[in-house]
């Protein structure tokens, strides 16, 4: 089921939360809500189940609109960031009570129950109570749930924000298999980068109650259509730069370098101030646009090792390399830049 | 619960500071069965005259069975008032936005510290005015009406401990509003819905001041004012009845007492976060 969102806007009093947003989501793709906290991702996903009215715009379901239909009507399944489970019932009548309500037959509710117990592996917690289960089995339930009914959307508000580490890597495949194997159409809010970018077809990318970008995972790591998303999107994060543009070079203290062709030609002007952006794996020992600076920060991530590279100006540049360490906290270097990598953005924050 | 071990010291400690009520219990069965001269304390010889009131009725005080039946119909009625309006008012003011909500609130918060005694001679009028004076119906009404506010307030308090997602999750689910309250929402605060009626189940059973004045006749006579008219009959001055009548009142609430008290703490322990 397509859902699209024609200038959605939500407001709580004089507070607006969302304004005029358009979004298009594909039949069975699962896109995700990435953005800092506050920006409105649970109220989006909130007006798309039907449980905050909107102020104004609307929503539709492949071609039938829903903007005022009750949650009842909506057919959307949610899973809670707290899972939000009946405490009082066992999983087989949590993930039952969808269906009860619907008046189905015992026999019926008794063979879907079960048939979607086995997809998610919790056939043996079925008499068990919220209470007694563990965070990962509380969320499979949770979905268990959401999806019993076969709905025509799935929604997930930070499913897994409330389990631990290993648990949320084994959890993002899960959810991306049986989310396959439904072809629901989902949409995922979180907001941790590597969650969004493993598990997602596409990403919104959210800030202040707009949508910044939409695109894939690598279409927002190559191509940022501004300074946010390059830097809310890429971790280690990328390092900026301000300077202005002499003679179609970029020049700033203690940095100055060639603009790349088609930056040139462009359209930035003699004394145009721009900012760069430079992704830490694009500052490496034998790239040939070289800068020099001081070591002030080497981290040892296991595999790889992050150094900071202070400039002349006091630019702080990144850099993540997977050989051996090189030198050590304090030393005078030149290392090198891909200018083809790097992001221009012009004053505004644009990407030029 | 069941686990923790038992503190002697401060069982032991307990123990001392609650004897003298204990002391207080034992005598009075003790005294209720036995024949005792007025002057001395001790009791001389077992009878089971003072418990005659059970067989035959005290002249001109009717039948205590109608006055037990009046207070078992009583207390259950306020009960089954309170409970009912209780767990409804208190869902609708913790969760639902209506105009003057918050005054609202705060006039039951008042209502439930202003000292009713203070109402008796409105309500008395009133009462008249509308036929209820000296009906069962009419005490029932007054007494689950004052112990309302209490009611809403310890009602509205459970109801804010349980949290929006769940009842968010049941509307998803395809619930109505009601089958969400009813089917989800009210299981959760059963400790406390418990705990509520047996809490006005034992101040309806206790209750003197209303149901003798609003109901003193003798057909409408309720346990506590039956009690009360035997010691200030002047023609009657029987202290073994009137312990015995004592101990009958108070048997059942302790039976009662005994068998529901660790739901009753959670009227003070789970829910009253206001
Ligand atoms: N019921 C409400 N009343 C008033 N303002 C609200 C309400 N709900 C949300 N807001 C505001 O709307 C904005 C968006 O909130 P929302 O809950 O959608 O953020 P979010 O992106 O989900 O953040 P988080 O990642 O912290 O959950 C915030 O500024 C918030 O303060
Ligand atoms: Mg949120």
């Amino acid at each position: 089921m397509e859902i699209r969102l024609e200038k959605f806007s939500k407001s709580f009093g004089p507070v607006n939360a969302i304004e005029d947003m358009d979004l298009a989501i594909g039949d069975g793709e699962m896109i995700a809500l990435l953005g800092p906290s506050g920006c409105g991702k649970t109220t989006t996903l909130y007006a798309i189940c039907g449980l905050h009215r909107v102020s104004a715009g609307r929503i539709w379901f492949g071609d039938r609109e829903v903007t005022h239909l009750v949650p009842q009507e909506r057919k959307v399944g949610v899973v809670f960031q707290s899972f939000a489970l009946y405490p009082h019932l066992s999983t087989f009548e949590n993930i039952a009570f969808p269906l009860q309500i619907r008046k189905e037959s015992n026999a019926d509710i008794e063979r879907k129950v079960k048939d979607i117990a086995n997809t998610l592996h919790i056939e043996e917690l079925l008499g068990r109570r919220p209470g007694q289960l563990s965070g990962g089995q509380q969320q499979r339930v949770a979905l268990a749930r959401a999806l019993v009914r076969r709905p025509d959307v799935l929604l997930m508000d930070e499913p897994l924000a409330n389990l631990d580490a290993g648990l949320r890597l084994e959890m993002r495949s899960e959810i991306r298999r049986i989310q396959r194997e439904s072809g629901c159409t989902s949409i995922l809010v979180t907001h941790d980068q590597v969650e969004a970018m493993s598990m997602c077809d596409r990403i919104a990318l959210m800030h202040k109650g707009k949508i910044q970008q939409i695109g894939t995972p690598d279409e927002m790591y190559h191509q940022p259509k501004n300074k946010f998303i390059a830097g809310f999107i890429g971790n280690p994060p990328i390092s900026f730069a301000d300077g202005v543009v002499e003679d179609g070079r970029f020049v700033a203290q203690g940095l100055s370098f060639e603009l790349p062709d088609q930056i040139k030609g462009a359209s930035v002007s003699a004394g145009q101030k721009i900012a760069i952006g430079v992704r830490p794996e694009y500052l490496q020992p034998d790239f040939a646009t070289a800068i020099e600076g001081e070591v002030t920060f080497i981290e040892s991530q296991g595999r790889e090792i992050l150094y900071d590279l202070k400039l002349g100006g006091g630019q702080i540049f990144r850099s993540i390399q997977s050989s051996e360490q090189t030198c050590k906290l304090g030393d005078q270097i030149h290392w090198g830049i891909d200018v083809n990598s790097v992001f221009f953005f012009d004053e505004q924050g644009v990407r030029l | 619960m069941d686990d923790r071990k038992t503190n002697w010291p401060l069982t032991l400690f307990l123990l001392i500071v609650s004897a003298p009520i204990l002391i207080m219990y034992v005598w009075l069965f003790i005294d209720s069965v036995s024949e005792i001269n007025i002057e001395s304390i001790w009791p001389e010889k077992f009878t089971l005259r003072n418990w005659r009131f059970l067989t035959e009725e005290i002249p001109g005080h009717g039948s205590v069975w109608t006055a037990t039946l009046n207070t078992t119909i009583f207390a259950t009625s306020v009960v089954a008032i309170v409970v009912v309006l209780s767990s409804t008012a208190g869902y609708a003011l913790s969760r639902l936005k209506f105009p003057f909500r918050a005054p609202f609130l705060g006039i039951v918060l008042l209502l439930h510290s202003f000292p009713s005694v203070t109402l008796i001679i409105s309500i008395f009028l009133m009462l008249r005015m509308i036929g209820l004076y000296d009906t069962l119906v009419g005490v029932i009404l007054v007494k689950a009406a004052l112990e309302l506010p209490f009611g809403i307030w310890i009602m509205k308090g459970f109801y804010d401990t349980v949290p929006w997602e769940i009842e968010m999750a049941g509307l998803q689910d395809g619930a109505s509003r009601f089958q969400v309250w009813y089917k989800l929402v009210l299981p959760q605060i059963m400790p406390g819905v418990a705990a509520l009626a047996i809490f006005s189940f034992m101040a309806g059973w206790s209750e003197f001041v209303l149901p003798l004045i609003l109901a003193p006749s003798s057909d409408t006579r309720l346990l506590s004012v039956y009690l009360a008219g035997l010691i200030i009959d002047d023609y009657l001055s029987d202290f073994g009845l009137f312990k015995a009548v004592g101990l009958f009142y108070v048997v059942p609430v302790m039976i009662f007492y005994l068998f529901t008290q660790d739901k009753l703490m959670n009227i003070y322990g789970g829910g009253t976060k206001g």
